[in-house]
C-alpha cells in the first residue's frame, strides 16, 4: 500500500489508525496474540472471519474517497466501523479529532444527529412513512418541531427533484426515486460527513448513470467530506478524488484514479486497471512532460485537469507538443502526440508479440 | 441394499407401517401388559398440583393487611392479595367501559361507597343511548377510513340494536375493549423483550408453543382458582389466551426488519427507544397488525368460552340458546359476535394505516370536524332518547335502548327452516348420520382404541426418526410418554381419532380446493378473502349450523371441525402454489410438460413445505375444535376438561388434561415442521 501524503495541508476529517474488525467469539484475544500480523487463513481455521485488516488512512475535508472492492472484501465493514454501526475490534478512529470508539452512546447519538448522513444500498426507507415524512425523520428525531422539519424536508425534496411526490409511499416510487429520497434524508440535517454504501448498485445502468451525474452535481454544490463504498470500478474512477482498493480486508492501494491506473501497486489492482479506458480516467496533468519552451505549440492551451478523452483530438492533430496550463493560464507542462499514443495504447498485455519492431 | 434403504424414505415408511401392524396384531390386550397400556404413574400429579396451588393461594407468604371492617391488621396470603388486586382492577376497567355504554352505578361506588350511592339516587351514570354509540362508531369509521367503513359500522350497530342484542353486545364489547388492548400491549412487550434478549426468547419459545396449542378450557380452571368467577376472570383468561400469538408475530416482524433500515435509524441518531418506537416497530407493522387481528379474533372466540367462568354478554346467551337447542336465536347472537369481530378488525386496521396531511391549511371547523360531528350526534341522540320517553309510554324507550326481548327476531323463521329441513330430509339425514356413525366412525374409533401403546410409540417415534433423526424421535416419544403415563390414554386416543379423521378430510379438501383456486389470480384472491372471512368467525359459530342438521352427535362435531380446519389447509395451499416463481414455471413449461405434469413435477414439490405448514395449522385448528366439541357432547379429553371445570380438585386435572392435548399437537408439530424445514433447505427456499 502506498504511503499517501496530502497534496495540500487540508485537515483530516476522518482518520483511521490500524483499524481491525474481526468477527468471531475470541476475536479480541486472537488479535492480541497475533500482535497485528493478521493472516486470514489462520483466523478462519479458529472460527474467526477477518473483515478489516489493519486499515490506516485519512479522509480530508471536502474530499470524496471511494472504497472499492468486490463482495466480501470488507469495504462495507470498514464503512460501518467508521460510522460505528459495528465496533472495531482494535485500532483508533478519529472523526474531526474525536475518538469515536471511546464515545458513549449519548455522544455517539449527538455526533450522528449533527454531523453524519448515510445512504444505503437498498435505500432503507421507512415503509410506513411518506417521502416527506422519511426526509423529515432525522430532523424530528433531533427534536425539531413538525412544522420546521416539514419545511426543511420540502427544501430537500426540491433539491433532489422529487417535487410533487411528497405524499407518495416508498413502495410507490421507482428505485432511482427511492434513492433520491434516501439521499435527501441523509442530507436533511446538513451533515459534514456523508457515508454512501453502494448507493447506486441496486439501480439499472441508465438510472445509475443519471444518479451519478446528480450526485456529482450535488457534491459540486455541497462539498461534503465523503466516504463512498462501491464494487464498481468504473463508478469509482468516474467519481472519486481518491480510491482505496480493498481485498480480503486489506487496503491494497489508496491513490488518485490516475495513479492507480498508471501505477497499480499490486497484481490484484493491475487486473482491475487492465480493461479501463484510460482516456476516460487520466488527466493531462498526470501524463504531461515538463514544459519544453523551444518546440512548444503555445497556440493550443489545454487545462491541466482536463480528461484525455476530451482533449486527445486537439493534441493529436497539432503539429507539435501543446502547452498545458493551470487555472491561472500559466504554462506548467507540455504534452505531445507520441505521449498520448504511448499512454493510451502502449504497455498492454495484448500488444506483446503483436508488432515486431 | 442397505444404502438404498437408507436413502429411500418411502421404503422406510412402508417398513415402519408393517412393523406397526405386526405389533398391533401380536400384543394382546391385558391389564398387566405394559406393551398394551403403560401404568398410570402420573396419577398422583393432579393432586400434587392441586395442593401446590392451594398452598400458593392460602398459606404461602402471609402478610399483614389492614381490614377496615374490623379495624385491625390481619394475616393474609400474599398471592391471594395480589390476584385479588389484579382481578379488582380489571373488573373496574370493564365496568367503567360498560357503564359508559350502558349506564350503571358501580364506577361511582368504587370511588365512594354503596351506602353513599344508595343515599344519593341521582348519582347514577346514565349510559349512552344506542343511537349515540352507533353514530359515534360510524364517525370513527369515517375518520379512520371513509364512508364505506362508516356505513358498514353503522349498519352493524343498527342490526345489533334492532335485533334486541344491544345490552349483551355492549357487555361483550366492554370486555373485549379491555382484553384486546391489554393482550396487544403485553404481546408487544414480551415480543420486544424476546427480540432484545436471546435468553428471554429461549425461555418464552417453549412456553408459547404449549400455550398456543393448549385448549381454551384448560386456561379457565387455573384462572378460576386464582381470580374467582366473573367478567374479570373471563377477561384474564382471554388475555392469557390471546397474548401468545401477539408475542410470536411481534418477534417475527421485528426479526424481518431489514438490517439496513435499522442502521438507517441508528445513523439518523435515534436513541434506543426512538429506534424501537419509530423505526423497528412501524417497519414490522405488517406482522404486528396480523397479531392485532389475531388478538381480536381470539378475544371473540373466547367470548363464548369465558362465559363458562362468568363473563356476561353474548357468549353466555349463545351458550344458553345452544343448550336449549334454540338454533334461530343462537344464529342471531352468532351474527352479532361475528359483526363485532369484523367491525373491530376493520377499525384497528384502518387506524394503523391512517395518514397525516401536513399541507392542508385548515380552519378550526375543519380541524375539529370529527369532534364536532360527534357532538352533533351526541346532542341529537340524547334529545331523541328524551323525546322517546313520551313517544313510547309503555316503559320501553326504543330510542334509548331496545330491550332484550323487544327487538325484531327471525328466530321463528330459522326455527321453521330447521323444522322444514328436519321434516323434508329427516330420513336421508338420519340415514346418513346413522350410517356414518355406525359404519365409519365407530370402526375407526375401535381401531384407535385397540392400538397397543407399544405400537403407537413405534409408529410415532419411527416417523419422527425417519423425518428428523434421533432428536425428533426422542421429542415425539417424550410427549407421548407423558400422555401414556396419565390415566387418560384412552381418552387421548379418542381425541386423536376425531382429529385424525378431520385432518385427513380437511387436508384433502383444502389441497384440492386450494389447487383449483390457485390456477387463476382472480380465484386465488377470492378464496383467500373467503378464508379471511371465515377465520374471523369464532370457532364456536361453526357448531350452530351443523347442530341444525345433525343434532348432538359425533357427526356434528366432526363436520364443524372439518369446516373450521379446512381454512388453513386451503389458504396455505393457495399461498404456496402462488409463490412458485414464474421463471421456474416458464422454464418447466418450455420443456414441454402439460398442465398436470407441471403441477406434479414442479408446483407441488416446490410448495410442499408451505402446504406442510398448512397441514400443521390444520392439526392445531382441528384439535382446538375437537375440544370445543365437548360442549355439545363427546367423550374425549375435552369432555374431561369441561367436567373438571366444575370439580373441587379441577386445577390439577384440567392442567394435566390440557397438557395432554397440547402434547398431541406438539408431537405432530415436531414431525411436520422438521419435515417442512428440511424440504425448504433442500429446495433453497426462504
Amino acid at each position: 500500500m502506498s504511503e499517501h501524503t496530502s497534496p495540500n495541508s487540508r485537515d483530516a476529517v476522518i482518520r483511521c489508525d490500524s483499524v481491525y474488525k474481526i468477527f468471531g467469539d475470541n476475536a479480541k484475544k486472537m488479535l492480541q496474540d497475533s500482535q497485528g500480523a493478521v493472516d486470514a487463513a489462520t483466523f478462519e481455521k479458529a472460527g474467526c472471519i477477518v473483515g478489516v485488516n489493519n486499515a490506516t488512512f485519512e479522509v480530508y475535508e471536502g474530499e470524496l474517497l471511494i472504497v472499492m472492492g468486490l463482495s466480501g472484501s470488507g469495504k462495507s465493514t470498514l464503512l460501518r466501523c467508521i460510522s460505528r454501526l459495528t465496533d472495531a475490534t482494535a485500532g483508533r478512529i478519529d472523526i474531526e479529532g474525536q475518538d469515536i470508539l471511546s464515545m458513549n452512546n449519548r455522544q455517539l447519538i449527538n455526533l450522528r444527529r449533527s454531523k453524519m448522513g448515510m445512504v444505503f444500498q437498498s435505500f432503507a426507507l421507512l415503509p410506513h412513512k411518506t417521502v416527506l415524512e422519511n426526509i423529515a425523520f432525522p430532523l424530528q428525531v433531533k427534536g425539531i418541531s413538525t412544522k420546521d422539519s416539514i419545511e426543511r424536508a420540502q427544501e430537500m425534496i426540491n433539491l433532489v427533484s422529487l417535487s410533487g411526490r411528497e405524499n407518495y409511499f416508498p413502495r410507490q416510487l421507482s428505485g432511482g426515486q427511492q434513492q433520491r429520497v434516501g439521499i435527501a434524508r441523509s442530507l436533511a440535517i446538513e451533515p459534514d460527513i456523508w457515508f454512501l454504501d453502494e448507493p447506486f448498485s441496486a439501480l439499472d445502468p441508465l438510472i445509475r448513470k443519471e444518479m451519478q451525474d446528480e450526485f456529482l452535481r450535488l457534491q459540486g454544490v455541497l462539498g461534503k467530506t465523503i466516504l463512498f463504498v462501491t464494487h464498481d470500478f468504473d463508478e469509482a474512477l468516474r467519481l472519486a478524488d481518491r480510491i482505496a482498493i480493498m481485498k480480503d480486508g486489506i487496503i491494497e492501494q489508496l491513490d488518485t484514479p490516475a495513479n492507480i491506473v498508471m501505477n497499480p501497486a499490486t497484481e490484484y489492482v493491475r487486473k482491475f486497471t487492465e480493461e479501463v479506458p484510460r482516456e476516460k480516467v487520466l488527466t493531462v496533468e498526470s501524463i504531461m512532460d515538463p514544459p519544453d519552451t523551444n518546440s512548444l505549440n503555445q497556440d493550443i492551451r489545454i487545462p491541466k485537469n482536463a480528461v484525455l478523452e476530451n482533449v486527445a483530438e486537439s493534441i493529436l492533430s497539432a503539429n507539435a507538443a501543446v502547452a498545458v496550463v493551470d487555472e491561472n493560464n500559466n504554462i506548467v507542462g507540455s504534452v505531445g502526440a507520441p505521449k498520448i499514443v504511448q499512454v493510451l495504447f502502449g504497455n498492454r498485455a495484448s500488444n506483446e508479440g503483436g508488432v515486431s519492431t | 441394499m442397505i444404502e438404498t434403504f437408507r436413502n429411500n424414505k418411502l421404503l422406510q415408511f412402508i417398513v415402519l407401517i408393517a412393523v406397526f401392524l405386526a405389533l398391533c396384531y401380536l400384543i394382546t390386550p391385558a391389564d398387566g401388559n405394559y406393551f398394551w397400556r403403560l401404568p398410570p404413574l402420573l396419577k398422583g400429579l393432579p393432586l400434587a398440583i392441586n395442593n401446590g396451588v392451594d398452598f400458593l393461594m392460602f398459606d404461602w407468604w402471609l402478610i399483614d393487611v389492614y381490614d377496615p371492617d374490623i379495624e385491625e391488621f390481619e394475616k393474609k396470603p400474599l398471592m391471594k392479595e395480589i390476584t385479588r388486586a389484579i382481578g379488582g382492577f380489571v373488573l373496574f376497567l370493564i365496568e367503567f367501559v360498560r357503564e359508559i355504554l350502558l349506564g350503571g352505578v358501580k364506577t361511582i361506588v368504587t370511588f365512594t361507597s354503596w351506602d353513599w350511592a344508595t343515599a344519593n339516587p341521582w348519582a347514577r351514570w346514565p349510559g349512552l343511548p344506542w343511537t349515540v354509540v352507533a353514530g359515534g362508531a360510524a364517525i370513527l369509521g369515517y375518520a379512520l377510513s371513509g364512508v364505506r367503513l362508516a356505513l358498514f359500522v353503522f349498519a352493524a350497530c343498527v342490526y345489533i340494536a334492532v335485533f334486541g342484542q344491544w345490552e349483551p353486545s355492549m357487555q361483550t364489547l366492554s370486555f373485549v375493549l379491555i382484553a384486546a388492548p391489554v393482550s396487544v400491549l403485553l404481546g408487544l412487550l414480551f415480543g420486544v423483550w424476546a427480540f432484545k434478549s436471546k435468553r428471554v426468547e429461549a425461555i418464552l419459545n417453549p412456553l408459547l408453543n404449549v400455550a398456543q396449542i393448549m385448549p381454551h378450557f384448560s386456561y379457565l380452571i387455573p384462572v378460576m382458582v386464582f381470580f374467582g368467577i366473573g367478567d374479570h376472570a373471563g377477561a384474564i383468561a382471554t388475555i392469557i389466551f390471546a397474548t401468545p400469538p401477539m408475542v410470536r408475530l411481534t418477534l417475527l416482524g421485528l426479526r424481518k426488519v431489514p438490517a439496513e433500515v435499522t442502521e438507517a435509524g441508528l445513523m439518523t441518531g435515534c436513541s434506543r427507544g426512538q429506534l424501537l418506537r419509530k423505526v423497528q416497530i412501524p417497519s414490522a407493522r405488517r406482522d404486528i397488525l396480523i397479531g392485532v387481528n389475531q388478538v381480536i379474533m381470539q378475544c371473540l372466540a373466547m367470548v363464548v368460552i369465558a362465559s363458562l367462568i362468568g363473563a356476561k354478554g353474548l357468549g353466555n346467551d349463545l351458550l344458553i340458546a345452544l343448550n336449549r337447542l334454540r338454533i334461530g336465536l343462537a344464529l342471531e347472537i352468532g351474527v352479532c359476535i361475528v359483526l363485532i369481530a369484523i367491525v373491530l378488525d376493520r377499525l384497528s386496521l384502518a387506524w394503523a394505516n391512517k395518514q397525516t396531511d401536513y399541507f392542508a391549511d385548515q380552519s378550526f371547523t375543519q380541524r375539529h370536524k370529527f369532534s364536532l360531528m360527534f357532538l352533533v350526534v351526541f346532542v341529537v341522540g340524547v334529545v331523541l332518547a328524551y323525546l322517546g320517553r313520551f313517544v313510547f309510554p309503555e316503559g320501553f324507550n326504543y330510542l334509548y335502548l331496545i330491550p332484550h326481548n323487544k327487538g325484531i327476531t327471525t328466530e321463528q323463521f330459522w326455527q321453521s327452516g330447521v323444522d322444514w329441513v328436519w321434516e323434508t330430509f329427516f330420513y336421508s339425514l338420519k340415514g346418513f348420520n346413522e350410517w356414518f356413525i355406525v359404519d365409519v366412525l365407530i370402526p375407526i374409533k375401535t381401531a384407535f382404541l385397540n392400538m397397543p401403546v407399544a405400537a403407537t410409540f413405534t409408529l410415532a417415534m419411527g416417523a419422527g426418526f425417519i423425518v428428523g433423526g434421533i432428536r425428533s424421535a426422542l421429542i415425539v416419544g417424550g410427549f407421548l410418554l407423558f400422555i401414556a403415563l396419565t390415566e387418560w390414554w384412552d381418552r387421548a386416543l379418542i381425541t386423536s381419532y376425531l382429529m385424525t379423521i378431520a385432518v385427513l378430510i380437511s387436508g384433502t379438501i383444502g389441497i384440492i380446493v386450494g389447487t383449483i383456486c390457485a390456477q387463476h389470480s382472480a380465484s386465488s384472491r377470492f378464496i383467500l378473502t373467503v378464508c379471511d372471512t371465515f377465520q374471523t368467525f369464532p370457532s364456536f359459530i361453526y357448531l350452530i349450523p351443523v347442530m341444525m342438521l345433525f343434532g348432538v352427535t359425533d357427526t356434528s362435531v366432526l363436520i364443524a371441525i372439518v369446516v373450521y380446519a379446512t381454512i388453513p389447509a386451503t389458504r396455505y395451499t393457495v399461498e404456496g402454489l402462488r409463490s412458485v416463481p414464474e421463471a421456474l414455471q416458464d422454464a418447466v413449461s418450455m420443456s414441454g410438460v402439460n398442465r398436470v405434469q407441471r403441477y406434479f413435477s414442479l408446483e407441488l414439490p416446490m410448495s410442499f413445505p408451505h402446504i406442510a405448514l398448512g397441514i400443521n395449522q390444520t392439526v392445531v385448528f382441528a384439535l382446538s375444535m375437537v375440544i370445543i366439541g365437548a360442549l355439545i357432547g363427546t367423550d374425549d379429553l375435552g369432555q374431561l376438561i369441561l367436567k373438571s371445570l366444575s370439580e373441587r380438585t379441577g386445577v390439577g386435572n384440567g392442567m394435566m388434561l390440557g397438557l395432554c392435548v397440547a402434547f398431541i399437537g406438539l408431537a405432530i408439530d415436531q414431525i411436520l415442521r422438521t419435515w417442512a424445514n428440511q424440504r425448504k433447505k433442500a429446495l433453497d427456499l426462504p
